[in-house]
Parts: structure tokens; sequence; C-alpha cells
């Protein structure tokens, strides 16, 4: 076989040409992924994938086969598979394997795609750099010893590096896009709704949402095409059906895109990362599109919103885990003790302290001033958002204040680990769909170009990734490392 | 004076049920009250005329027929269980017995 293909589209088209079988595809993938050297995997599924493969080709050879069909794929390992283990990066869940799979992969499975197995991820995706895995950091395929950004680091690794055509993760407050961008792949961000979370195991309810890690704009798309719907297992999921790729060959000419200052001004910005996105901004009017400086004057208030709403929706998602129904239980001296040796045991330290601050700011005394408080902040940052989106129809950002660091860097630090998601959970706190893509390097790390669209607007999303990915050849750069492997 | 200390973090871990060691207790201390006071910023801002949002979406009151469907198997879900007796999750007592019982 020649190279492996790395987007949907060219997966589909040699599928069809018969060049190569899906079975030949999987095993040369699962060969790929058994020899990675970044730690994406927590475990392959190479039994199922062949399994799945060859329906594929059955399917393949009848016709009429969906376009993801032998498409091999890599599943955040917090999306449940029925009979596969999952342990969302942490040890409280050792030996759980789910007995239902999650919409998301049942809707993939419809579509013939391939799943060769379950990524690493920051324990229970709070995180983003990926070192907060019980199972060890994942390593950024451009440069081995920086993280690859989290918490869907293992997908955003195991895609930009080769090892899978796409990848699905989970987006709290950023992580999918930032990963995406600090492994130089398009990470998406659908509106909250668009994607049912049933099976998926819950962070942050109000704030998760599945979504695609890909090396291309359309290949994005196709998969939001594949996993968008109302599911009668979610009642948060909105039935507004919509043909995601119609515009992607519309272009820019006419569009109105904000750009925000308060995303350039806070202190932390790299200077190659700001150069980057003016580049990106001037290539969009070059394009035709008309920029508009905008204001959303309480971005700075978003880190704090989040991370009252974020820790407090979490520390009640996470009280399942008490060693009575799966998973991992290490018995005290009565059923209290069981549950606080378990959590002690069974839960890292991010995974502890927000736990802890949730339960804070949730309880007596202070529920007013922290939890209600957030949440009136939050409606603030949603009209914001909702007066620019009366103006512009796209927002232009940089995704993350910086390109990839050191691992170790932050681990000590909270909240510096934190202000990664600056500009990302935004975003999540108002629902909105975004997308990371390609911009450029900056020390020869990848940038990530956040664009954000007014909700369930993801075909005008769409329409201007893929003007920006036409005329640019940022998509096209790839990680030595990987290219040598 | 910091938005929290370790008695009332020690506190807190009890309320959430997680068994801390001395060392976790003091880290966590110093971390959390870096967060909380980047949190406190919150206090400046006037909210007394803006209602609170739980959720972004445009929807309440999501109904359904109440039709019996098939679960989950039993089997399948036991087998996770780190303890069971018979179809039953097996856990410690939680109340004691009644002497005259």
């Amino acid at each position: 076989m020649r190279e492996l293909p790395r987007t949907i589209t060219e997966t589909a088209q040699r599928l069809r040409s018969r060049e190569l079988s899906a079975v030949e595809l999987a095993d040369a993938f699962l060969d790929a992924a058994s020899a990675d050297p970044f730690n994406a995997w927590l475990h392959l599924a190479p039994g199922h994938a062949r399994a799945q493969a060859a329906l594929a080709d059955a399917a393949l050879r009848d016709g009429d086969a969906p376009v993801l069909t032998g498409v091999p794929w890599a599943c955040k390992d917090i999306i449940g598979t029925k009979g596969i283990a999952t342990t969302a990066a942490s040890k409280i869940l050792a030996g759980y394997t789910p007995a239902y799979s999650a919409t998301v992969v049942t809707r993939l499975d419809a579509q013939g795609a391939v799943m060769l197995g379950k990524t690493n991820l920051d324990e229970f995706a709070m995180g983003s750099s990926n070192e907060n895995s019980a199972f060890g950091p994942v390593r950024n395929p451009w440069d081995p010893t920086r993280v690859p950004g989290g918490s869907s680091g293992g997908s955003a690794a195991a895609v930009s590096a080769g090892q899978a055509v796409f990848g699905l993760g989970t987006d709290t407050g950023g992580s999918i896009r930032q990963p995406g961008a600090l492994s130089g792949i398009v990470g998406m961000k659908p509106t909250y709704g668009r994607v049912p979370r049933y099976g998926v195991i819950a962070f942050a309810s109000s704030l998760d949402q599945v979504g695609p890690l890909t090396t291309s704009v359309e290949d994005a798309a196709i998969v939001c095409e594949a996993i968008f719907g109302v599911d009668p297992h979610d009642a948060t999921t909105i039935d507004r059906p919509i043909d995601v790729r119609r515009d992607l060959d519309a272009g820019v000419r006419g569009l109105r895109l904000g750009v925000p200052r308060e995303y350039f001004t806070p202190k932390g910005v790299e200077p190659g990362v700001t150069s980057a996105i003016r580049a990106a901004i001037a290539q969009f009017e070059k394009l035709g599109a008309e920029i508009v400086d905008v204001s959303l004057p309480s971005t700075d208030k978003g880190l704090a919103v989040y991370y009252i709403v974020q820790p407090s929706e979490a520390s009640a998602n996470l009280a399942r885990y008490d060693g009575v129904r799966y998973g991992l239980r290490v018995a005290g001296r009565d059923l209290v003790d069981t549950y606080r040796k378990t959590r002690g045991a069974g839960f890292g330290p991010e995974v502890k302290r927000r736990m802890i601050l949730g339960t804070y700011a949730l309880s007596a005394g202070y529920y007013d001033a922290y939890y209600v408080k957030a949440q009136k902040v939050r409606t603030i940052i949603k009209r914001e958002f909702d007066a620019v989106f009366e103006t512009v129809d796209a927002l232009v950002t940089p995704t993350s204040p910086t390109v990839a660091f050191a691992i170790g860097a932050k681990t000590n630090d909270p909240l510096q680990m934190y202000l990664n998601d600056v500009f990302t959970l935004p975003v999540n706190i108002a629902g909105l769909p975004g997308l990371s893509m390609p911009c450029g390097l900056s020390e020869g790390l990848p940038v990530g170009l956040q664009l954000i669209a007014n909700s369930y607007q993801e075909r005008t999303l769409f329409r201007v990734a893929a003007a920006f990915e036409r005329a640019t050849e940022h998509h096209q750069l790839r990680p030595m490392k990987a290219a040598a492997a | 004076m910091p938005a929290i200390d370790r008695s009332r973090v020690e506190h807190v871990a009890g309320l959430a049920r997680i068994a801390l060691t001395e060392e976790e207790l003091e880290r966590f201390t110093g971390q959390l009250q870096v967060v909380l006071e980047a949190i406190e910023q919150l206090k400046d801002v006037d909210t007394s005329a803006v209602p609170p949002s739980a959720s972004v979406l445009p929807l309440e009151n999501v109904m359904r027929e109440d039709e019996p469907r098939p679960s989950l198997p039993v089997e399948v879900v036991l087998a996770q269980a780190p303890d069971r007796e018979g179809d039953l999750f097996r856990v410690q007592a939680s109340l004691e017995e009644r002497p005259d019982a």
C-alpha cells in the first residue's frame, strides 16, 4: 500500500477504486496505532475493527455505501462503547465495560465507519494538556517533549500522526478545539444540543458536546452530518435538521467577520500566535470578507464563570462513582468510608480539586455568591455574543494563547493551566459552535485559528473555514516525527 | 483573608466523600486559594437586573410517552459490580439492626 490516506474523502475514493479493501486499511491503521510512540491510545480493538471492516467491504461491494464506510477512526475513551473497555482515563473506572454504546458510536457504526480503539485523555476530560491521564501523558507528534493539548489529546495526536483518519473528542471548555490547535489539525465543537450526549460519560452537562477532529474542514462537516440530530435518549438535543455541507464552496465574499478585540489584548498571548491570526484575518479580507472590529467586554469574566459552573456540575456528575455498581471499590470500615476511600484512591489530583471546588461553590452559604452569581454572568456573556451576531456572520480569534508547551511546564499551577482555555471556554458558556483550524506555525509549532458562529449556524462556520483552507496551505503541514515514522 | 483555608477544604472534601492525604490537603488548599482569588472578580460585575442561565437551550419540559421498553440485560450490568448477591449489588450495611427485631 502506498502512504495511508489522510482524509475521509481520500479514503472513500481509494476504497471505491478498489485500490485497497477496508480490511487491509484497518490492518494498516492498526499497525500504525500499535507502533504509536505518543501514548495516544489506551486500548486498541483489533477484533472489533476487523469485523467492522469486513462488513464495510461487503457494503462497498453492494454499492451505495455511505461516505464513512470503511473509514478508520479513533474514539476518545470517555465515549461509551458496548463490550469495549471505557475508562475516562481514570483508575476509578478500572475494569468497566459499558453495556451499551453512546449514540454517536451507534451512528458511526450505522455509517459503516471502523472504530480502531479508544484514545487517551485528561481524566474525565479535566485538563488542557493530557497530563491528567491516570495512564500517562500524551506526547505531541510535532515535538514529543511537548503536550498535544487536551483533554482530547489522544484523538488529536492519533489523527495528527496519521494513525486514524478522524477522531471523536468531547469539548466542555475547549477540549476538542485546543488540542486540534496544538496538534495542527481541525477540531470542531457543535452548538450545544446538536449532538446526543447519551452514553458519553458526563463531565459538565450544560457545557459538554461531542465533535470531530480531522485533517480537513470537509471531513469535519462529514462527521457532523453523521452524528448531528435529535435523540430520544437525550432530552437536551435539538430537532433542527441542517445540510452542513451545503455552503462549503460558497466563499466568504460579502460575509462580515468580527474580530473581538478582547481576544488579542490579554497578557500571555504569544506574539507568534497573534501574528499568525492577523495574517489569517488579512487573508479573509483578500478573499472578500468584510472585517469588523467588535467588542465582547465580559470575555475576561469567562474563566471565572467557567471555573464555578463546570466544577459544580462535575461534582454532581462524579458523585455517581461510589464503588457500588461498577469500577473500583476500596472497602472501608463502613459504607461512607468506602465511598471516601474509593474516591481517594480512584480519582487523580485534578479531579479531586474540581470536586472540592464544585462542592464548595454549591455548599450552604456559598451557593448564591458563587453558583448563582456565575449563572448570571453567564447570561451576560451569552447576551454579548447575541448582540455581536446581530452585526457579523462569524468571529475570528486565536484558539489558544500559546503554541504547544513543554510537558510538566504548568502541572503545579492549576490557574496557569486553566488559562489555556481562556479563548475557547466562552463558546461553551454561550453554547455556540466553534472550530479550530491550522493557520501557520510559530516557533515551528502549529497555531490554531478559532472561528465562532451563532447557535445552529454550523453551515456558516464550515463555509468560512473551507474558504480559508482552500486559499492557504497550512493544513498540508505535517509533523516531522509522524512523517518519518 | 484567603477565600478558603485548610479546615474548610477538609470539611468540603468530607461533604464530597473524598479521602485526602495530609499532603493533598496542604497542596490543594494553596492551589484552591489561587483559583478562588481569580474567581472573586465576579463580585465586581453588576448582575442586579440579570436572570441566571442554567442552560443555553431554548427548551423546556421535553415530554415523551411513558411506555415500557426493554432495559439493559441484568446479567451484563451486574457483571460490572465489585460485589453482588444474586441479582443485587452488595454493599455494607448502612443501617444498624434493631436489638429487638
